[in-house]
């Protein structure tokens, strides 16, 4: 893709974005749309939502399941931008009906970190290392494409479907917790709906992070102090509707719940 | 929407004493002969929960009088999502023979199996006895000694997985060989509906789940084990060893696989299949 294709491409998914609409597939549209191009276009994005006023706080990781990533015939993960205005505190509504798509919720660990990770060469010592906390997270992502009907570059042009997300109130010290090990409980309106464990992404957790770090590095590019690390669902991704209570409970982290309006 | 469930322990036999003691025989050679059978309600569509129940407790009567020790129970079907696939309101249950008993890091026959499949389970040692009915969560936990890991090796005696719930109860549900962590946990101190597992098999992540699969908390498996055994007239006795059915999906193995799952808090198990 071209210079002017790609600020095209991110500026019809800022439009998309605010006027909730769907996109045909980028996939479809330019047979020549490399991974590359992708991560430019949503570079685009999220510049146009920072100069709308939004901050940028911290980064998502997505594609690190294997279900997911056979799904997209990808065998690497992805990431996108986390900003202020996408963030909701546990027991805050989270009006999905007047700021979400097709929404979907995940179960995650997310990482707050006290110092700066610059790859290459981050380890998962150091990512421990550099973690103030986790916490439990439930992300809703959101395509701006048409009926999810994604490619691996169009997550990632789409901010890696990048929606929502909510924090619980507990914060623990990531050496207090085995972080592959740790079960995971989803429920949704009061019935359990999915189970999992740390590993179901990547391995662990902490390997997500550091493969964040690592990539970016590559960019020049480095995970900041104080920035929040959403590390990818333990649980297969749920359709949500405005109405929906949900839980997710992490072992040996804590909670946290959202309802839907 | 109602769904037709069916109660598995409606105290009514269709079988006569005789047929129950010859299909008895007929699914204990199948087991101890590695030798796959066709699912009893295909000749037998008239099988009652009754009679099927009846026939896993002869079989138990058939190892017990040639000198096997019964050393523990297991629950199968322990998912709320199985179950209505099934259109039944409860688990099954089976008994767990002392040669079915494998050492953490021990080998399996495989040769001694038929389609061998594996679960991560959460294993509870009982301290005082529990007598159905109203048997709760409440009770089971102040009946526990410890938990335990386990690894559950599953092996249906029907030919290709066809089954159905009753023939899968006179098959003793499943049971085959089951393998127990080292390490154990006071129910005080252990959050057993988030407790994690990961199962690998060859290195590999197969499996991940939490202990809320498990009929929502572990425990409650035990006391609808001990409601169920109830309605029998039995009990589960103090020091009984229950499995109390799979977290994760049934995982098939094969000879050659080397399995390890790890628990949250509780250490890991592992076992080769030779």
């Amino acid at each position: 893709m071209n210079e002017q294709q790609i600020l095209q491409a991110g500026d019809e998914l800022y439009q998309a974005l605010i006027k909730r609409e769907t996109l045909r597939p980028f996939t479809e549209r330019f047979d020549d749309i490399s991974i590359e191009d992708a991560y430019h276009i949503s570079l685009r994005m999220v510049e146009r939502r920072v100069a709308a006023g939004e901050r940028i706080i911290g980064k998502k990781i997505g594609v690190t399941s294997k279900a997911v990533q056979n799904m997209l015939n990808v065998h690497q993960p992805d990431f996108g931008y986390l900003t202020d205005a996408m963030v909701y505190n546990q027991g805050e509504e989270m009006p999905i009906s007047d700021r979400l798509i097709q929404p979907r919720a995940e179960g995650e660990i997310a990482f707050i970190l006290k110092k700066d990770l610059m790859g290459p060469g981050v380890t998962n010592a150091d990512v421990l290392a550099a973690t103030e906390c986790v916490m439990p997270c439930f992300e809703i992502v959101d395509s701006r494409i048409e009926n999810w009907q994604i490619k691996i570059q169009d997550t990632v042009a789409d901010n890696a479907s990048c929606g929502l997300f909510v924090l619980g109130d507990q914060a623990v010290d990531p050496r207090k917790v085995d972080l592959a090990t740790c079960g995971m409980v989803v429920e949704k309106n009061g019935s359990i709906l999915s189970t999992g464990a740390g590993a179901a992404a990547l391995g662990s957790p902490v390997n997500c992070v550091a493969w964040l770090a690592n990539t970016l590095g590559e960019f020049g590019i480095g995970l900041k102090a104080g920035e929040v690390i959403l590390s990818g669902s333990l649980v297969p991704l749920e359709p949500v509707v405005a109405g929906d209570f949900m839980t997710v409970s992490i072992g040996g982290i804590g909670s946290a719940s959202v309802k839907f309006v | 929407m109602t769904v037709v469930t069916e109660t598995p322990n409606e105290a009514v036999n269709a079988l006569t004493d005789e047929q129950i003691a010859v299909l008895a025989e007929h699914v204990e050679n199948a087991e101890l002969k590695a030798q796959d059978i066709t699912k009893i309600t295909t000749e037998y569509p008239q099988m009652t929960w009754k009679d099927a129940y009846d026939i896993q407790w002869a079989i138990r009567a058939r190892k017990e009088a040639r000198g096997n020790k019964i050393v523990g129970m297991k629950m199968g079907l322990t998912s709320w999502a199985k179950m209505a696939q099934m259109g039944v309101e409860t688990p099954c249950y089976g008994f767990l023979a002392d040669y079915f008993s494998v050492p953490d890091g021990g080998a399996i026959q495989t040769d001694q199996l038929i389609h061998p499949k594996i679960e991560a389970e959460i294993a509870f040692v009982t301290n005082k006895p529990l007598k159905g009915p109203g048997v709760h969560i409440g009770d089971v936990l102040n009946a526990t000694e410890f938990v335990i890991p386990a690894v559950e090796v599953i092996d249906s005696r029907y030919e290709n997985f066809r089954f159905d719930l009753k023939s899968v109860v006179a098959d003793n549900s499943s049971s085959t060989r089951f393998i127990t962590g080292g390490m154990m946990a006071d129910v005080k101190d252990v959050d057993l509906k988030t407790l994690g597992v990961v199962m690998e098999i060859n290195g590999e992540i197969v499996e991940v789940g939490a202990g809320a699969a498990v009929l929502g908390h572990p425990a409650s498996s035990v006391a609808m084990l001990a409601n169920m055994l109830g309605e029998r007239g039995e009990e589960l006795p103090a020091g009984t060893f229950v499995m109390t059915g799979g977290i994760t999906a049934a995982v098939t193995v094969n000879k050659g696989d080397s399995i390890c799952v790890r628990y949250q808090g509780l250490g890991s198990v592992s076992a080769r299949f030779v």
